[in-house]
């Protein structure tokens, strides 16, 4: 009976033990007893536990779950109707780099371009995100269109839903037809490799193109999964397609061949100014629930907390109308962080100077924080509102400017609030400066445009406004001498002359000097490259050395700028 | 003044001299700020006050919780150079001082909690052991020379603080005028002890009788991490030749682990050193302390909801581990709770409560009427006390008061069964509610406990749990009722001792049985396989109709009077009546202002216009967005089917065509010219607005191109 027990006992340890029956029945009985319920019990906790999460990991969406699991924990569910758009999971926003063609653009416009008309065949308008994501699928209809576009004028483009339904039905031949025609016009456009692979993509795409044209769209959730699994997988394969290559293919049209008159600061100014804001009722609206909450953000801020807006659309004008309308009576500094030129030490002098009084200067920033500190310690009666327009802009988002206005900011009588902008604006913050700021975050969408914030970006790609680099131009020039003024203008003449030579190198300075002497301007060589040297000081000129050694003179301007200035000039004279 | 210029960044303006508001103002906000302004300056005092004690409360519980590591620092320290304070001239000891002792102080990565701690720290020292403390960051020392002239700095100040501006000319060297060296420091030190040395007994009773006659120098690195290693490796090379002059001590502030200091300082260094270490209690702990101390008593009138209490402990465990940041968002909450609540007036301690809700004015005794879960409690009362209720105020007003005290007096019930459940369940293996009692509160608040699946199991698994056990639960149960003061508690602690003492009989039971069975008798019996098999069959058949052990049937009913003692105790505050009193709810808010997510706004904005402007031009189905959007929006959309480089002329045209076909029913007049540059000029804007969102950037590989900065967001 007790063989089992008394036989494993033997070979460790050659002791023999006489168990009585009732023994081996209580152990027996016992064991079973709790063993049934134990099971039970821990069957009701695992279920609890981890099959909820288990069976959605299998289903190769564990990441989404996730997710979800960790936004429902930070109580996200329950939203408040006045709608803050933070709710969606950080997969939509944050993912891969996926392939892209390079007329994928071209079609989505065209898409979008045709969305108001309320009959979209309706695998469109049901899931365009899919369409999105799988361009091959349905892209040949886009393709189709593109092609018809550039062949028809824009101004028959009324009638192209009928036309694409039309296209719809067609047979395939088409395509093979207008996609000689896209090549042929656009040959100059496209890579050659490019080119294959559009055909070849057209090519393999028919056939399905084809049966999900005919077919009605199947129904969503029979084939959910499987969706996700393809979808999985092309994730996979598209992120190493993405990443294959580190060649871009882009057309190389450039803007100067859109023969369209560039423009400049100024009329893109009164362009813009003209031009109807669009949704100004709804915008108004917007702004107006954000300024119900001034007096919180008052409160807020002499409770010691600190105010930081975020969203889309300049909070520029938000920030004013709270300041216009609550910070009259007390001393306030506003800092445009978006000013090219704003430094953490012109911001601490403004308050050591024209806040505290304080004449002298200081040997470093921290030793002027400290100085600011002791101030507002001595003082009780002392305090400060700081409104910084994009806390986030170039000048300012360096990892000691933001300690320093981190710790200015942790003064209990200085109040700061300030807006951020940049996608990766949160990134300044370890959680030192974060403790130190003490922030309260508002959400303020007010898709108000950033006028003032761009509008000191002359980075701009789009126009090079020549406006400034004139003004500038006429206002050295007015205060050089007739004779430097008439250097110059030989010079500039001289490049006008060459303009259409795109190998001009600049004018050699021995042809200079003799066409200088030639016009009674200079008497010397040594006269010249004095006057040349202050040209330069100006930054009027560049001179560089040819591969022959001779110095060649140059006006970093471009043509048109150069071609106003002449004619100014002329009218002046 | 505009606040726009070419030339200018900052702009001061300072309001003429006698209009500037007075202190009264923070009072001012809340009342012009709230709604409906019904007592809003006693509120304002109410959640002022409140918010006082608690922040008291919590410093007080930081400052017990430190209290032992301070200790053990203090004795270290003192310990540390009592061979300097003797004066030995030993070789051996020549040899030790060498070496400068060391403290490493782990304090784990909530690291801006440690602000209070090194506070605390130096007080302490300063009270006990040395007025000479310097406290060192490392955004203060990128050298060695300003690390060496704060130092000096601390130091010198100290100890102007301590002689109370006995030399004059001691104040009026500044720092920078001495030149920072290591001899300058330690001809400083000699002439301060000297000083003290040389006073007359009775002032030094006076000034310094806590310290000893040299005290130790003690420098405290607060973030040994972040300090650059040639500074550290530096200063204390050069401290450690100057160690038998000047009795240094060093404290490492350590944010991960001990092995830093090995990673940092190389052998030759840190054998310099005499490190102790020194481990300060986890943040968890001190969390759970906060909570325990904090809301799981009937001390405060203030309350969590249970959403509330998830985002903030969530916070805390997925983000930053810091109880500073907890205790802001409580101090958000209240503020919050008193802010857009015109009841919190009456978020009182019970002492207060009568003669507010006597001074309640009609107003608010319709926002009483209005509270969801006082109208339940009004449909579930008799048609004639209805009526009462909502019509006659000093009627609503006595109700008012009687539940208020019961829903006070539920909360102090509520607490006591709630520690007890955790007893039992934190004994459980598993923890199917929960380890902490703050899982098993957010469980309790969530909905009925003994409705989950999870208190299910777990009675389950208390129904097996074994004697000694189950004693040692009821007797810590009996201990936690025995401490209400009320005399709710004075029948179940009663039945609670009943069943001890049952236990206690039953084991005296079990005991005499076990000896009148002999165990001879049981020897005798022969043993097969036969009978075994036999006799378990049987067994197995008497099972179902088998009668439980007597500790068994105590046992089941000791759990289930603790089930009962559940279900009438732990309903969830959300069904009580006017809970939404001292109830704060609004987790959504809550989230919004600590927990925010920009990106995710700005994606919903770009991607939905919709969201935000309530058009109907603007509604789209699925995920796309219509051509009517936002300039921003559609320039967005555009770029995001583009590769790493986009071409500005493709782009620019994709724009005109979706805007042109937008606007084309409206718009057919203008001239074509016209019209292309106002687009052309949209176009630009949109662009640099998506520049300055940080979504692409120039680029010079390509002309007229610009590169892309972000993946994703279909």
């Amino acid at each position: 009976m007790s063989r089992p027990e008394g036989m494993r006992g033997s070979r460790r340890s050659l002791q023999v033990k006489f168990v009585p029956d009732e023994d081996v029945l209580r152990h027996i009985s016992d064991d079973a007893g709790t063993k049934v319920r134990k099971d039970k019990a821990q069957l009701s906790v695992n279920v609890k536990r981890f099959v909820k999460k288990l069976e959605n990991i299998s289903d190769n969406e564990a990441q989404e779950i996730l997710e979800e699991n960790y936004v429902a924990a930070l109580g996200i569910c329950a939203q408040d109707p006045v709608g803050n758009g933070s709710n969606i999971s950080g997969g939509e926003v944050y993912s891969f780099q996926t392939p892209k063609r390079s007329n994928k653009m071209a079609e989505l416009a065209s898409q979008l371009a045709q969305t108001p008309e309320k009959n979209v065949s309706p695998d469109d308008s049901k899931c365009p995100e899919k369409m999105a994501k799988t361009p091959q699928s349905s892209s040949n209809f886009m393709w189709a269109e593109i092609v018809w576009k550039c062949n028809l004028k824009k101004k028959e483009f009324v009638s192209s839903t009928p036309y694409r339904l039309r296209k719809r039905l067609a047979a395939p031949d088409p395509y093979l037809e207008s996609e000689s025609e896209y090549s042929a016009s656009c040959s100059e456009e496209e890579d050659e490799d490019e080119q294959k692979e559009v055909s070849t993509v057209l090519s393999d795409q028919k056939t399905p193109a084809k049966i999900k044209a005919a077919s009605t769209p199947p129904p969503r959730n029979s084939l959910t999964k499987k969706n996700k699994e393809q979808k999985m997988g092309n994730l996979v394969e598209e992120y190493f397609e993405a990443h294959s290559s580190s060649k871009v293919l882009t057309s190389d049209r450039t803007l100067q061949k859109l023969r369209k008159r560039r423009l400049d600061q100024q009329t893109l100014h009164d362009l813009l100014k003209n031009a109807p804001l669009a949704y100004a009722a709804e915008i108004r609206d917007l702004n107006q629930q954000h300024e119900s909450l001034f007096s919180k953000w008052m409160l807020q801020l002499h409770l010691g907390f600190n105010i930081v807006l975020y969203g889309l659309g300049s909070k520029r004008d938000l920030l004013e109308k709270f300041r216009t309308s609550l910070l009259q009576d007390s001393v306030h500094l506003v800092v445009n962080g978006y000013f090219p030129s704003i430094t953490v030490r012109s911001i601490l002098n403004s308050i050591t100077e024209e806040v505290l009084d304080h004449i002298g200067t200081f040997r470093s920033p921290l030793d002027q924080l400290e100085f600011i500190t002791k101030r507002f310690k001595e003082d009780s009666s002392l305090e400060l509102y700081v409104l910084i327009h994009n806390l986030d802009s170039q000048m300012l988002r360096g990892e000691r400017s933001q300690q320093i206005l981190a710790q200015l900011s942790s003064l209990p009588s200085i109040y700061l609030i300030a807006s951020i902008d940049h996608i990766n604006a949160p990134l300044m913050w370890d959680q030192a400066k974060l403790s130190l700021y003490n922030w309260l975050w508002y959400e303020t969408t007010t898709f108000n445009p950033y006028v003032e914030e761009t509008s000191y970006e002359n980075s701009l790609l789009v126009q090079q406004s020549g406006s400034l680099a004139l003004s500038s131009l006429m206002h050295v020039l007015h205060s050089l001498t007739l004779n430097a003024r008439g250097i110059f203008r030989l010079l500039a003449q001289h490049q006008l002359e060459k303009k259409d030579n795109p190998s001009y190198p600049g004018l050699s300075f021995q042809d200079f000097y003799q066409q200088c002497r030639e016009a009674f301007l200079v008497n010397s060589d040594l006269t010249l490259r004095a006057q040349l040297t202050e040209f330069r000081d100006h930054k009027l000129i560049r001179t560089k050395r040819g591969a022959d050694g001779v110095e060649y003179l140059l006006i970093p301007v471009d043509d048109s700028t150069l071609t106003d200035f002449l004619e100014k000039e002329d009218e002046d004279v | 003044m505009s606040t726009c210029s070419v030339s200018k960044g900052c702009f001061v303006f300072k309001p003429s001299t006698k209009k500037r508001r007075l202190s009264d103002k923070t009072a001012h906000d809340f009342r012009c700020t709230s709604n409906d302004s019904e007592d809003t300056e006693l509120r304002f005092v109410t959640c002022q006050s409140l918010w006082n004690q608690i922040k008291s409360e919590t410093e007080k519980i930081q400052e017990n919780l430190n209290k032992q590591l301070l200790d053990n620092l203090v004795s270290f320290l003192s310990r540390s150079h009592s061979d300097f304070q003797e004066k030995t001239t030993e070789w051996t000891c020549r040899m030790k001082f060498r070496e400068i002792p060391t403290a490493a102080l782990v304090l784990g990565v909530n690291v801006t909690d440690h602000d209070l701690t090194f506070r605390g720290l130096s007080d302490v020292l300063q009270d006990n052991i040395t007025p000479y403390v310097a406290l060192l960051e490392a955004k203060d020392c990128p050298g060695i020379k300003n690390l060496m002239q704060k130092l000096m700095g601390q130091l010198m100040k100290c100890d102007i603080d301590v002689d109370s501006l006995e030399d004059e000319d001691c104040v009026q060297v500044s720092q920078n005028r001495i030149r920072c060296s290591m001899p300058s420091l330690i001809s400083w030190y000699d002439s301060v002890t000297k000083k003290t040395d040389s006073e007359t007994p009775s002032k030094k009773r006076n000034s310094s009788s806590r310290h000893w006659q040299s005290p130790p120098v003690v420098v405290i690195f607060r973030d040994m991490e972040s300090f650059t290693t040639k500074v550290l490796q530096d200063f204390i090379v050069i401290s450690s030749q100057h160690i038998h002059e000047l009795p240094l001590v060093l404290i490492f502030g350590i944010a991960t682990s001990p092995m830093i200091i090995h990673r940092l300082l190389p052998h030759s260094v840190s054998s310099l050193l005499c490190i102790e270490l020194f481990q300060s209690l986890s943040c968890k702990e001190h969390l759970s302390t906060i909570i325990d101390k904090l809301l799981l008593t009937s001390r405060f009138p203030f309350k969590l909801g249970e959403k509330v209490l998830q985002v903030l402990i969530n916070i805390f465990l997925y983000h930053d581990f810091s109880v500073q940041n907890f205790i802001k968002g409580f101090q958000l909450c209240i503020v919050e709770h008193f802010y857009s609540q015109p009841l919190s007036v009456l978020c009182c301690h019970l002492a207060d409560i009568k003669k507010r809700v006597y001074s309640l004015s009609h107003n608010q005794c319709e926002n009483i009427r209005r509270l969801p879960s006082f109208r339940r409690y009004v449909e579930k009362q008799e048609s004639g006390k209805q009526i009462e209720l909502l019509t006659n105020d000093s009627f609503l007003k006595e109700e008012t008061e009687k539940l208020l005290e019961d829903l006070h007096v539920y909360h102090e019930n509520y607490v006591r069964i709630l520690r007890c459940l955790h007893v039992f369940t934190s004994s459980l293996p598993k923890y199917p509610l929960g380890k902490q009692i703050r899982e098993l509160h957010c469980a309790c608040l969530e909905n009925r406990v003994w409705e989950t699946e999870e208190y299910e199991s777990s009675l389950q698994l208390a129904r097996m749990l074994n004697k000694t056990d189950l004693v040692t639960i009821l007797q810590q149960c009996v201990e936690i009722l025995m401490s209400s003061s009320g005399k709710e508690f004075d029948r179940a602690v009663g039945k609670l001792k009943e069943f001890l003492t049952q236990f206690q009989n039953l084991e005296e039971a079990s005991q005499e049985r076990d000896v009148s069975v002999s165990p001879q008798k049981e020897l005798q019996k022969k043993t097969d396989l036969y009978h075994l098999q036999k006799t378990l069959l049987e067994l197995k058949e008497s099972r179902r109709s088998k009668k439980l052990t007597k500790f068994e049937m105590l046992r089941f009913e000791v759990v289930d009077y603790i089930d009962s003692l559940v279900r009438r105790y732990l309903v969830p505050a959300d069904q009580r009546t006017l809970q939404e009193i001292v109830y704060f709810n609004g987790a959504a808010v809550l989230r919004g202002h600590l927990n925010a997510a920009p990106r995710t706004a700005l994606h919903t904005a770009l991607n939905n216009p919709h969201w935000y402007l309530k058009n109907q031009a603007l509604r789209c189905d699925g995920g796309g967005i219509s051509n009517k959007a936002p300039d921003i929006c559609i320039v967005y959309k555009l770029h995001l089917e583009c590769g790493r480089l986009i071409n500005l002329v493709d782009w620019l045209e994709a724009f005109s065509t979706v805007v042109m076909a937008a606007e084309e029913t409206n718009a057919d007049a203008a001239s074509s010219d016209q019209v292309d540059d106002v687009i052309h000029a949209r176009f630009i804007r949109a662009v640099s607005e998506l520049e300055l969102l940080g979504f692409i950037k120039p680029s010079k590989q390509k002309t007229d191109h610009v590169a892309r900065l972000t993946w994703g967001g279909c």
